[in-house]
């Protein structure tokens, strides 16, 4: 018999536990810095073109990947956008079962090359689909703190508020 | 061995700071960018990217390589990192070089990236993880440890007083003056400055160690062909050498690092050098702590055992002096981001032999230099002998 | 090219920047546990200790007895031939005065490691661990020393079976 075969979790086999004492900070950086301040400012979805091959980033960054350009020239993207791809998350990070499911979404907002992750909202799953019409639903001006999640989700755009 | 001749041709640097504004992809591309601006090189002329940098803890990003590709200028590229703990640094120029020796590329760009300041409270948290969590973390060690016990053994055994090894970091903090991207340069600091700081483990204090840093630093390496195109001043790779020794550190005697003689000795080889304190004119060892400038000295047969402090007292080791080491400032002056540090080093070679290095340029015309980084459980030797001419 | 460069990129942020919200940031706690196998030699180590003895292993080609144990020899890259029970004692190869934790704040007492070659191991064969009952500026390299014990019952099979080493009689 093995050893996995015995030891149905490791710590059943003579093991010694132990953590990684960290936590993590992470800045936005220069050009996070700028799109999350102008969402929280303005409301406003900003993404950076480059130059060289016209491609717009959003989240927008601070050199192009392609060309590697130093990229500012800033443009407003969206608000609206389009699905590309989606998934419905119904596990929490445990396991456990999600009491409202949770839509994640890739979506090209208007003006962009790139595509941005969110969630979707206010969203029944007979209109769910690739090609969906969305915009950002955003946090009163108040409550934003320059974080993604200032925008709360993206929901149908054809939707009456 | 029918290796093909490999060029530094481009250097870039950030500052070193000790807590940047930028993500580490920002940072990358800064020292990358400006390498290849540099040598007037785009991101199409570069083939492959050697990337060095520490274990992903420490920036708290998994697949940390990968997520800073892009800012590295490895877009849709043959994309490889590598790490040997503090080594990597030398590491990461290393494996470049082989890449280009080897005919498979003619132009690599390395690139080295730290980001220490996300790891909170202190990035001692993920260094613990470098001793046995079985047989040696329950003690509840910190990675001073590893540094003190074998400063400890290194003075007793060759009789050294702390005063004879404070002025490495005299030394080094002041070169680091003259660094525009240096973190802690300390124009003014005496040996008994070094001496009241406060003691960490002892023998290890403040002022004997290098700080927490975030930066980057990039290089370009080309081939024979494309570096003579490019470039009237190419600073030639012209030895390399690495060797770890084995992770039971306490079965060793610390009072000596046979392993950096091992990798020197690969890498003189290589070089064709057979008197190296004759033949090298600049030396850039790796210093996160003030003995181990002392310690790779030695190890890298550029003094004799124990004697390496005599002659930093004796001036030998000055930026003026017959064997300039560190004239950069070191990691105890410039800093220390893990990976970065190492590169800077050999960025440091690269500006020196080119007569670029401004203030911090050593009299003399050197044409050979050589740096060397250290790392992990007191069991890595990363050697790298750049050289002008020939 | 060094020199040439008037103005270098990096943005230093200070401690205040952070703490006054001047820069936006995000923080995040990784879920960081883990359960190390002990695997053969050290889960034999462990449990020796347990039973109050330190083991090593030996090998018949470079004829080295090592502790901390070890299946195989890295020197001669075969297994390891036999089990040897050592002494609970031995002499400080080196050791630090260390007045820091891991997070840099500071200890009311120095915690004094030490690296201990234990006898009846081959020469140079040391392993870490921590010294007590000694005053700080006693303490040097060639002290010889022996192993404090828990007692039998509060032992667990983990290297804190020995307390802590203490200066010979």
């Amino acid at each position: 018999m093995s050893l996995l075969e015995r030891a149905e979790r490791n710590i059943d086999a003579v093991a010694w536990q132990g953590e990684i004492p960290i936590q993590n900070r992470y800045t936005v950086g220069l050009a996070g810095e700028r799109f999350l301040r102008e969402l929280k400012e303005s409301g406003r979805l900003l993404g950076s073109r480059c130059p060289e091959c016209d491609y717009v980033y959003v989240p927008p960054t601070l050199y192009c990947e392609r060309c590697f350009e130093k990229l500012d020239d800033w443009i407003e993207v969206g608000p609206e956008g389009t699905v590309v791809s989606f998934t419905i998350v119904t596990q929490a990070l445990d396991g456990t079962p999600l009491a409202d499911p949770d839509i994640l979404a890739l979506i090209r907002l208007d003006w962009a090359d790139s595509l941005l992750v969110h969630r979707l909202g206010k969203v029944s799953l007979d209109e769910l689909e690739i090609g969906l019409w969305v915009k950002p639903v955003l946090k009163p001006k108040n409550r934003r703190e320059g974080s993604i999640l200032d925008i709360q989700y993206f929901a149908p755009a054809y939707h009456e508020e | 061995m029918g290796m093909r001749k490999v060029a530094v041709v481009g250097a870039g640097m950030t500052k070193f700071v000790r807590r940047a504004q930028e993500t580490g992809k920002e940072l990358s591309y800064e020292a990358a960018k400006m390498a290849l601006d540099s040598c007037e090189l785009t991101l199409e002329d570069v083939d492959g990217v050697a990337l060095g940098t520490a274990p992903d803890a420490f920036d708290g990003v998994h697949m940390k390589g990968e997520y800073l590709s892009d800012g590295a200028g490895a877009w849709r590229k043959p994309f490889m990192r590598s790490y040997v703990g503090g080594g990597t640094g030398v590491f990461a120029p290393i494996q470049g070089w082989y890449h280009v020796a080897s005919g498979l590329f003619d132009v690599c760009l390395v690139v080295c990236e730290e980001k220490m300041s996300s790891c909170q409270p202190h990035p001692q948290g993920a260094f613990l993880t470098i001793f046995d969590h079985t047989t040696e973390r329950p003690l509840g060690p910190n990675l001073l440890w590893i540094f003190a016990l074998e400063m400890n053994r290194y003075m007793q055994t060759h009789g050294l007083q702390k005063k004879d090894i404070a002025l490495v970091s005299v030394k080094n903090k002041r070169n680091a003056a003259d660094h525009p991207c240096a973190l802690l340069p300390e124009p003014n600091i005496t040996v008994e400055d070094v001496l009241n700081s406060e003691v960490l483990a002892w023998p290890v204090q403040r002022l004997d160690v290098s700080p927490v840093t975030d930066g980057a630093v990039a290089l370009v390496l080309a081939s024979e062909n494309v570096a003579k195109r490019i470039t009237d001043k190419p600073v030639w790779i012209k030895g390399v050498g690495w060797s770890l020794d084995s992770a039971h550190w306490t079965n060793r005697d610390l009072y000596y690092p046979k392993y950096v003689e091992y990798a020197a000795r690969m890498a003189y080889e290589m070089a064709g050098i057979r008197e190296p304190r004759k033949e090298i004119h600049i030396v850039e060892p790796y210093d996160p702590f003030d003995y181990k400038e002392l310690h790779h000295l030695e190890g890298l047969l550029l003094a004799d055992k124990g004697d390496a402090p005599r002659l930093t007292a004796e001036g030998v080791t000055a930026r003026t002096g017959n064997m300039p080491v560190c004239p950069s400032g070191g990691l105890l002056g410039v800093g220390n981001p893990i990976a970065a540090a190492g590169l800077m080093k050999v960025a440091e070679l690269f500006w020196q032999l080119r007569g670029e290095a401004g203030k911090r340029q050593v009299p003399g015309k050197p044409i050979t230099g050589l740096a060397q980084a250290w790392g992990d459980l007191m069991q890595v030797g990363t050697v790298i002998i750049l050289g002008i001419g020939g | 090219m060094s020199s040439k460069i008037k103005e270098y990129p990096g943005v230093a942020l200070h401690e205040s920047d952070f703490a006054e919200k001047k820069v936006l940031y995000t923080t995040w706690e990784p879920n960081a546990r883990y359960a190390w196998d002990t695997g053969v030699a050290i889960g034999r180590y462990l449990a020796e200790l347990k039973r109050g003895h330190i083991v090593g292993t030996t090998c018949h080609a470079c004829r080295r007895i090592v502790v901390p144990p070890r299946v195989f020899c890295e020197w001669c890259f075969r297994p390891m031939d036999e089990w040897v029970y050592l002494q609970d004692q031995g002499v400080v190869n080196t050791f630090s005065l260390c007045h820091v934790r891991w997070d840099m704040e500071r200890v009311k007492e120095p915690l004094i490691p030490a690296v201990i070659e234990i006898a009846g191991a081959s020469k140079g064969m040391g392993i870490l661990h921590l010294l007590g009952e000694v005053d700080p500026t006693e303490v040097h390299i060639g002290l010889q020393v022996q192993a404090v014990w828990k007692p039998a019952r509060q032992r667990t099979g983990a290297i804190t079976d020995i307390r802590y080493f203490k200066p010979s009689n």
